[in-house]
């Protein structure tokens, strides 16, 4: 009954009749009568797909467990089709992104991106911890905006597809301090020089620039001691999020969501993309 | 062996809805093909009336005979038409209905929200809510959204949009399913159990 894509499933899935993996929830659809399929980010094997029977009903002992956004240790048995899981058991509920809407909307714009960049393609523990530490830091840190915005460029970091920001991305001459621009085609910066012939290119701020190097270059810890004004915030986020479009292809669904739930929570004029 | 074409149609049409899969799809098309004619007129029939036969509450939203504006639920004088219970689904509305003991009416949003998939307020009923509050009668609003991640979501929104109206807003409890199991409760069905805990008199 399952249809599949055809992709092939990870070595140890074939030598093991049961396996345990500690995952994200990222999403989960109805499937058959009572059943979910989740789609999971799993340190061990990256992304992978699992089928949780029951699921639906309100007596299931799973349930609670593989709602999205939590991080869970899971028992997994080979199915015909894809892994089932045999149990559950909750490590972190991050239960202030299910209580809070602006926080929820960011957990979903963090589990947007990776699930629209990853592929079933095996193990990455760096992206895998990358996620699990945003969701966490969502949950803690007071500037949501920081967590989401260092999170932004760790992951096209990780994604192999890293910015450049030091060096004009055209011309190759080093970025001097002043206002640039920023080219998604050429993948980095451009002095002013550049980005003036350049189709498509983007002005940049020097403060918004300084803050997109600092996070490259810095950990959680050291990026999280500076404070970002709105809007530089506005500013690295359209950008980011002009890049991010530009390299999927296609528009992501998450910041519209984002932008109206601000509209009413801090009578914000709505954000042109 | 290639199959007539009406067969492989109604397969077709069956292996569309949900939780029936190709093999279920041949099993139902060949029992109606061996089955006495009626059924399959009456189920043809059935079929037919499903869309023409019904329309929406125009205050509620929930399914209703069509030709009429309101539901059997909101044109009842019985019913307390201050007390309005917010739930998912039709479906959701019989359930809180076989309970036999809420005195309130309904609002039905057809679905949750859900930022991933792209699902807005505009694809579901939340202006014709928002539009029923801003007019005055309702005094308080039970979120009644599934305890899920859409869910909760949806009632978060909810909250958010309609504070300003000075509403009382309430969300169904969570905590321990009958017959459970603390054993097996997860820490978010616990923590709310514990939060949401309630005097013994
Ligand atoms: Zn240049
Ligand atoms: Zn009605």
């Amino acid at each position: 009954m399952v249809t599949q894509d055809g992709t092939a499933q990870p070595d140890a899935l074939h030598r093991q009749r049961s396996f345990r993996v500690e995952a994200v929830v990222l999403r989960h659809s109805d499937w058959g009568e009572a059943d979910r399929l989740l789609v999971l980010y799993t340190l061990e094997m990256g992304k992978l797909r699992a089928l949780a029977k029951g699921a639906r009903k309100p007596r299931s002992r799973k349930a609670g467990h593989l709602e999205p956004y939590t991080r869970v240790s899971l028992q997994l048995a080979r199915g015909r089709d894809i892994p089932i899981v045999s149990q559950a058991e909750t490590l972190d509920p991050y239960l202030r992104l299910r209580e809070e809407l602006l926080l929820s909307t960011y957990a979903s714009y963090v589990v947007e991106l990776l699930d629209r960049f990853t592929y079933e393609e095996g193990e990455n523990r760096s992206i895998y911890r990358l996620l699990a530490d945003t969701l966490s830091r969502l949950c803690t840190q007071s500037s949501p905006e920081l967590a989401v915005r260092y999170y932004e460029i760790r992951l096209l970091d990780l994604l192999g597809f890293r910015p450049q920001l030091f060096q004009c991305s055209s011309c190759g001459a080093e970025i001097q301090p002043q206002d640039q621009f920023f080219s998604a085609a050429l993948g980095g910066v451009l002095c002013p020089q550049c980005g003036r012939d350049t189709a498509g290119a983007l002005p940049v701020s020097m403060p918004a620039l300084k803050y997109l190097r600092h996070f490259q270059r810095s950990s959680f810890s050291e990026a999280a001691r500076v404070t970002l004004s709105a809007g530089i915030n506005r500013e690295m986020e359209a950008l980011m999020q002009h890049y991010l479009t530009y390299l999927l292809e296609r528009g992501l669904n998450t910041p519209a969501f984002l932008r109206r739930v601000r509209r009413i929570d801090q009578d914000e004029p709505p954000i042109a993309n | 062996m290639l199959l007539p074409e009406p067969i492989q149609d109604l397969i077709n049409a069956f292996s569309r809805l949900p939780g029936i899969g190709p093999k279920t799809a041949s099993r139902l098309t060949f029992y109606l093909l061996r089955a006495q004619d009626e059924l399959s007129l009456d189920l043809a029939e059935a079929l037919k009336n499903i869309k023409s036969g019904t329309s929406y509450c125009q205050t509620c939203y929930n399914i209703t005979t069509s030709g009429r504006v309101e539901c059997e639920i909101c044109a009842s004088p019985e019913r307390d038409k201050s007390l309005v219970c917010v739930v998912e689904e039709p479906l959701h509305v019989l359930a809180l209905e076989r309970t036999g003991s809420y005195p309130g009416v309904y609002h039905v949003l057809h679905g949750a929200l859900s930022p991933i998939e792209g699902i807005g307020p505009e694809d579901l009923r939340i202006r014709e809510l928002v539009e029923r509050v801003r007019s005055g009668s309702v005094k308080e609003l039970i979120l009644a959204t599934n305890p899920s991640m859409e869910g909760d979501y949806t009632a978060a929104y909810l909250h958010q949009q309609l504070l300003p109206y000075g509403v009382r807003l309430t969300r169904l409890a969570r905590g321990l399913p009958v017959g459970g199991d603390m054993e097996y409760a997860d820490q978010s069905t616990l923590l709310r159990a514990l939060f949401g805990r309630q005097e013994m008199s």
